[in-house]
């Protein structure tokens, strides 16, 4: 039923037959080098995963980011374009051979994602908690929706 | 059985396919991601959990089993515009193939990452053993 088709839960399972290909390559130490020469993008969609919420009064970003530096996070927005930037820091030095596990991605990333509507600038709130990085962009006068009083006669 | 496959991992959005052993009823979940490395002490175990506070965490460690629950916390928000990830609880098991000093087990979190340091039972450790070389 075309009713039923979802791009993006394909994608997501394209995904998932990605990273199972890659996880099923499991050639101990070399996998983590390999891994690193991909960072930050993980996946096709970009690093971190966001959720976009939107109200009359606000677009709420919310991105999983956990274990970021957070003298390097960066929120920037440019005309309707919001940029997070980062980074996840790496683990102290340890030698390939002593991990048993190296599925966290760690290094820098940028994500860039356009926004449906104008926001108000001067009043963007940024807030990481326990690794989810939430913005609120408030929406600008002139895209917030206008309530218009009809007049009966 | 405990998750102690290396081919699982979690990926926001999409939910483990078996359930914590303890229940009976069908519970979606995450598979966090993980690293873990050893040393001579023990093992370090370094976990994603995003969006569960400290103390809706839960770690045990029974019959040499590992368990790791993370329950969110984070207030979600309904009916997102655009989504790539559905926040649900975490769990995941490991087998510990070594006799651990459970009594010793740390863990700390930060920004929603969890460090578990592991040591290694006095039993387990390696040994230094001085040669004594004759002349």
């Amino acid at each position: 039923m075309w009713r039923d088709w979802n791009p993006l839960r394909e994608m997501q399972a394209l995904r998932s037959e990605i990273d199972h290909v890659f996880e099923g390559f499991q050639p101990g130490d070399w996998s983590r080098r390999l891994r690193s020469v991909f960072l930050p993008g993980r996946s096709a969609r970009g690093y971190p995963l966001v959720n976009i919420y939107e109200d009359s009064e606000a677009i709420h970003v919310e991105a999983l980011a956990p274990g970021l530096d957070t003298d390097s996070l960066e929120v920037s927005v440019k005309g309707n374009t919001l940029t997070l930037a980062g980074e996840k820091k790496p683990l102290p030095e340890v030698d390939d051979e002593a991990y048993h596990r190296s599925e966290r991605a760690t290094g820098r990333f940028a994500r860039t994602l356009q926004l449906d509507s104008e926001v108000d600038q001067d009043n963007i709130d940024a807030r990481y908690e326990n690794g989810v990085l939430m913005v609120t962009l408030p929406q600008s006068e002139r895209a917030k929706p206008k309530k218009i009083a009809v007049s009966v006669e | 059985m405990p998750d102690d496959t290396i081919t699982r991992r979690a990926v926001p959005g999409q939910s483990g396919g078996q359930r914590p052993q303890a229940t009976r009823e069908v519970e979606r979940y995450l598979l966090p991601a993980v690293d873990i490395y050893e040393t001579d002490e023990g093992l370090t175990i370094v976990a994603d959990l995003p969006g569960v506070e400290k103390h809706n965490l839960d770690v045990r460690v029974e019959d040499d089993v590992l368990t790791i629950r993370g329950q969110i916390s984070h207030p979600q928000r309904a009916n997102p515009a655009y989504a790539e990830y559905d926040l649900l609880n975490y769990f995941r098991q490991f087998h510990l193939n070594e006799e651990v000093d459970q009594e010793k087990i740390q863990a700390e979190t930060k920004h929603g990452v969890l460090t578990l340091h592991v040591p290694k039972s006095e039993r387990t450790k390696p040994k230094r053993i001085e040669v004594e070389v004759k002349q």
